[in-house]
C-alpha cells in the first residue's frame, strides 16, 4: 500500500517533468537560452582571465578563479530560473487551474519544479562547462569532489530562492515576473564570486554570513588557492540552506493557501 | 465548519451551508443542496450569482469561509486528495499547454490521474471524441470548439464519477455544442457519472438536466426539476424562468423561503 502511495506521488512528479521535457524537446530557442547566457559571461570572465594573467600573481597560481566563479555562479542562477520558470509556464498557458483540481499535490508540484530545474541546470551550466573546456582547456571537474559540495549547495540555494519568488508571483500576479530575473543578482554583491567577503565593508560582511553562497565562494577561492577543502565552510553553508529552504517552501505555500483563500488559481493567466 | 450530520443516502454531492466571503462582496451566502448518483444537475444563475464560485469551492481550489462539501461521501475540505482522482472537471476559462500537442497533453494528465495504460486510454478518448487528427497537432493550434473537445477528454481521462462542468459549450456553434451534450449524454448514460454543470443555454439545461438550482446574489432562490419549474412559474421555456429569478420578479421572502424548504429537505 505504501510502496502505491509512493509510486502513485512519484508517478505526479514525473508527469510533470514530462510535460515541461516535451515543452523543452520541441523548442530549439528555450535550450539555446539555458545555455548561451552562461556560455557568453564564461567566455568574456576567460578573456578578462587571459588578459590579467600575466600581471596577476592570484590568476598565475589559479588561472580558473574567474572562470570557475562564472560556472558555479551559474548553478544557482539556472537552480532558481528553472523553479520560477516551470511554474511561469504553468501560469502563461492558464494550466494551474488544472494542475490544482488534479491528484497532484503541493509538495509533489514543489518537487517537480526541482527536477526540472536540476534538468535546466544541468543542460545550461552543462555547455558552458563544455565551451570553457573546449576554448580555454578549462575544466570544472579540476575542482575534484569538492564540486559536488559546491554544486549541491548552490542549486539549493538556487531552489529556496526560486520557490520564495514562485510564490511572490502567486501572491501578486505576473506582474512580480521580473523577481526572477532579478532576485539572484541581490545576492550577487554579498556573495563574493569574484573577491573575498573581507574586502566588503564591515555591514555588509555582515549580512555575506547569513548568506550560504559566500561561504560556498570562500570554499572555492581557499580549494583554488590553498588547495585545502575547508569542511566547516560546506557544514555552514548546508546549515544557512537548509533555513533557506524552510523558508521558501514555507513561502510558496503560504502564497498557495493565499490563491485558495482568494480564488486566484483559477484566474491566474496572461 | 458545521458537520454534515445526515447524509442524504443517495446524494454523491452534499452542500451544507456554504459561504464565500471576500472583503467587501459576499458571493456566496450560505447555499445547501445535493446532488443524487448518476443525477445531471446544473447550477444557473446570472453572472455574479455565485455558480463558477461554488464549483470552485467543490473542486477545492477556492477555500470556503463557512459550510461544509461532501462529495462521494467524503469531506472535501479535510480530505480533498481521496476525492479528486476520481472526480474531474473541465472549463472553457482554463487552458491545457498550448504548445504541448493533444496526444501529449492528455498523457500527461492521464500520469496525474493515475491512469492504467494511459496510451490506449487517450486512443480509446481518441475514437469516441472523434480527436484521431487533432493528436499530433498542438493544442494552441485547435479551435474553440476542438480545444473544447480536448478539454473534455481531459476531463474523462480517469472515468470520473463525478462530472464538475462550468459552461462546458460556452462559444461553441449549435452544431459543435450538440455534439458536446451528446458525448457528455452517452458517457453518463455508459458510466452513471454524476454531473453538476454551470451553464447560461437554457436548451442545454432542459435537454440534459434532472434538477435545477437557481442561484441569485450567492443564495439559492429556487430548486427542481425544469418541468417543475416551468410549471411553478407558469412559463413555457427555461429562458423565461430565468429571467423572472434573474430580474427579481421572484421577491426577496421567496427566496429565504426556498433556501429554508431546501435546507429542510436536506436534513
Amino acid at each position: 500500500m505504501a510502496l502505491g502511495v509512493a509510486g502513485s506521488s512519484l508517478n505526479r512528479i514525473l508527469a510533470l517533468v514530462e510535460r515541461h521535457a516535451f515543452l523543452l524537446l520541441k523548442s530549439w530557442p528555450r535550450l539555446l537560452s539555458m545555455a548561451y547566457y552562461p556560455t557568453v559571461t564564461m567566455i568574456m570572465w576567460a578573456f578578462v582571465t587571459v588578459y590579467l594573467r600575466p600581471t596577476n600573481n592570484f590568476l598565475s597560481n589559479a588561472p580558473g578563479l574567474f572562470i570557475g566563479a562564472v560556472l558555479l555562479w551559474d548553478i544557482l542562477f539556472r537552480g532558481q530560473l528553472g523553479v520560477s520558470l516551470t511554474f511561469f509556464e504553468e501560469m502563461y498557458s492558464r494550466n494551474l487551474g488544472n494542475l490544482f483540481v488534479s491528484p497532484l499535490r503541493a509538495w509533489e508540484l514543489i518537487a517537480g519544479q526541482l527536477l526540472m530545474s536540476l534538468l535546466r541546470t544541468l543542460i545550461g551550466v552543462g555547455a558552458a562547462c563544455a565551451f570553457a573546456w573546449l576554448l580555454f582547456h578549462y575544466s570544472i571537474f579540476s575542482l575534484g569532489l569538492p564540486l559536488i559540495a559546491f554544486f549541491v549547495n548552490l542549486i539549493v540555494c538556487g531552489w529556496a530562492i526560486g520557490l520564495a519568488v514562485s510564490g511572490m508571483v502567486l501572491r501578486w500576479g505576473l506582474g512580480a515576473e521580473e523577481l526572477a530575473w532579478a532576485a539572484v543578482f541581490l545576492l550577487a554583491p554579498v556573495s563574493g564570486v569574484y573577491y573575498p567577503i573581507g574586502v566588503l565593508p564591515g555591514w555588509l560582511q555582515l549580512i555575506a554570513k547569513c548568506i550560504p553562497t559566500s561561504y560556498v565562494f570562500e570554499g572555492m577561492r581557499a580549494l583554488l588557492l590553498d588547495q585545502s577543502f575547508r569542511l566547516e565552510l560546506f557544514v555552514q553553508a548546508l546549515a544557512i540552506n537548509g533555513a533557506f529552504m524552510i523558508a521558501g517552501i514555507a513561502l510558496y505555500l503560504w502564497a498557495i493557501g493565499y490563491a485558495r483563500e482568494h480564488g486566484l488559481l483559477l484566474q491566474m493567466g496572461e | 465548519m458545521p458537520e454534515i450530520v445526515n447524509p442524504v443516502p443517495a446524494a454523491v454531492i452534499e452542500v451544507r451551508d456554504l459561504r464565500k466571503s471576500y472583503r467587501q462582496v459576499d458571493a456566496v451566502r450560505g447555499i445547501s443542496f445535493a446532488v443524487g448518483r448518476g443525477a445531471t444537475t446544473a447550477l444557473l444563475g446570472g453572472n455574479g450569482a455565485g455558480k463558477t464560485t461554488t464549483l470552485s469551492m467543490l473542486l477545492g481550489v477556492l477555500t470556503p469561509s463557512g459550510g461544509a462539501i461532501r462529495i462521494l461521501s467524503e469531506d472535501m475540505l479535510r480530505h480533498r486528495y481521496r476525492v479528486l482522482p476520481r472526480i474531474n472537471f473541465t472549463s472553457p476559462y482554463v487552458d491545457l499547454p498550448k504548445r504541448l500537442t493533444v496526444s501529449e497533453n492528455l498523457r500527461v494528465y492521464a500520469r496525474l490521474y493515475g491512469v492504467e495504460n494511459p496510451r490506449s486510454r487517450v486512443d480509446e478518448l481518441a475514437e469516441e471524441l472523434d480527436l484521431g487528427e487533432l493528436l499530433k497537432r498542438p493544442y494552441g493550434n485547435l479551435s474553440a470548439g476542438q480545444r473544447t473537445r480536448v478539454s473534455l477528454a481531459k476531463a474523462l481521462l480517469n472515468r470520473p464519477e463525478v462530472l464538475l462542468l462550468d459552461e462546458p459549450t460556452a462559444s461553441l456553434d449549435p452544431d459543435v455544442g450538440d455534439r458536446v451534450r451528446t458525448l457528455l449524454e452517452d458517457y453518463q448514460r455508459k458510466s452513471g457519472c454524476t454531473m453538476l454543470l454551470a451553464s447560461h443555454n437554457m436548451g442545454e439545461v432542459e435537454r440534459m438536466c434532472d434538477e435545477v438550482i437557481m442561484l441569485r446574489a450567492g443564495l439559492v432562490v429556487d430548486q427542481g426539476s425544469p418541468a417543475a419549474l416551468l410549471e411553478r412559474y407558469g412559463r413555457g421555456n427555461m429562458d423565461e424562468v430565468f429571467l423572472d429569478i434573474a430580474r427579481e420578479r421572484v421577491g426577496a421572502e421567496d427566496t429565504i423561503a426556498a433556501s429554508d424548504r431546501i435546507a429542510r429537505s436536506l436534513s
